[in-house]
């Protein structure tokens, strides 16, 4: 009866990370995606403002069976996304302190069999800017041709008081988002 | 390079400023999709897309969307709570993007609860 979604996008497990984020009281989070050719590699950051966490507790997030919730005991976001990244020969850090915010690193190697692929980018960042407008998002996405970068922020300040939520705004993100990823390439 | 078309912002930043000052009032409905690990990897970003989308189609300024943490009913996910202005909210469980849709056209915009869908009645939970 339920449906399964595979979480084999990168894109999926941005979300959940950023989800991460919002829930440690982040204000401003940043994601960055940067896309080195020659050496085919792929490097996902994702950096917040929130109440960061100590060394132990770094240790820790990425035990399956480690969560600060209460609602359920496992906590399966960041496991997974370290999965993920060994998986496809790469690597997994975070950094962070006490108070500091944290930053996620992820890097895959881009043309790794079990690489997943990026997936619906602009569906994760419509889902967190208009789902969290109370929040900032700076999206910056690095490939050798160029860079694309979109920063809440400076929407925000156009927009004068009308909230990202509405209808014509989401209709705006949506098709400059898609545009712009499309224009980028697929990763 | 795609740059955002920040003209564009105005004109729309223009439209809704002239739009609100004939309408008194604020939001009358609120649709939050709860999107935790537990609702990603059972679709919620889906489910998010498909509410964006029929908000757009309907062009509803009083009607706004929202994302929220896990609330514990992991096994019921992906869930939506629909909260109209006066109103009991209404949880909805195992939602995908069509019953999204039906829920918003049937529910949202015309009132009609949506009882095959729905997991209950108010927001209590565990915290």
């Amino acid at each position: 009866m339920q449906q399964v979604v595979d979480v084999d996008e990168l894109s999926l497990h941005i979300l959940d990370i950023a989800e991460n984020a919002l829930a440690a009281g982040a204000k401003v989070i940043e994601i960055v995606l940067t896309l080195s050719r020659p050496v085919g590699r792929l490097i996902i950051d994702i950096i917040d403002d929130g109440r960061g966490m100590d060394a132990e507790t770094q240790n820790r997030v990425t035990d399956p069976f480690y969560t600060t919730r209460t609602t359920r005991r496992v906590g399966l976001g960041l496991a997974l996304f370290k999965q993920a990244a060994e998986a496809a020969g790469g690597s997994f850090r975070i950094q962070s302190n006490p108070g500091r915010g944290a930053r996620v690193t992820a890097e895959f190697e881009l043309g790794h069999w079990d690489r997943a692929p990026l997936g619906n980018m602009a569906g994760t960042l419509l889902t967190l800017m208009v789902g969290r407008s109370d929040v900032d998002f700076i999206y910056r996405q690095v490939v050798p041709e160029g860079e694309f970068v979109l920063d809440t922020r400076m929407v925000k300040e156009e927009l004068g008081g009308v909230p990202l939520a509405d209808p014509d705004v989401i209709l705006f993100l949506k098709e400059n988002l898609s545009a712009a990823l499309a224009e980028l390439g697929p990763i | 390079m795609t740059k955002l078309k920040l003209d564009d912002l105005k004109k729309i930043r223009d439209r809704v400023h002239n739009e609100t000052m004939l309408r008194e009032g604020g939001a009358t409905a609120k649709v939050t999709v709860h999107m935790g690990t537990c609702g990603i990897a059972s679709g919620a970003r889906q489910v998010m897309e498909a509410l964006m989308e029929e908000l757009t189609l309907a062009g509803r300024r009083d009607v706004t969307v929202t994302t929220s943490g896990c609330i514990g009913l992991c096994s019921e996910e992906p869930l939506v709570t629909v909260e109209i202005l006066g109103q009991e909210a209404i949880r909805y469980h195992f939602m995908d993007k069509n019953k999204m849709r039906q829920v918003f056209r049937r529910h949202v915009l015309e009132g009609e609860i949506q009882t095959d869908f729905a997991l209950g009645k108010g927001t209590e939970h565990k915290e």
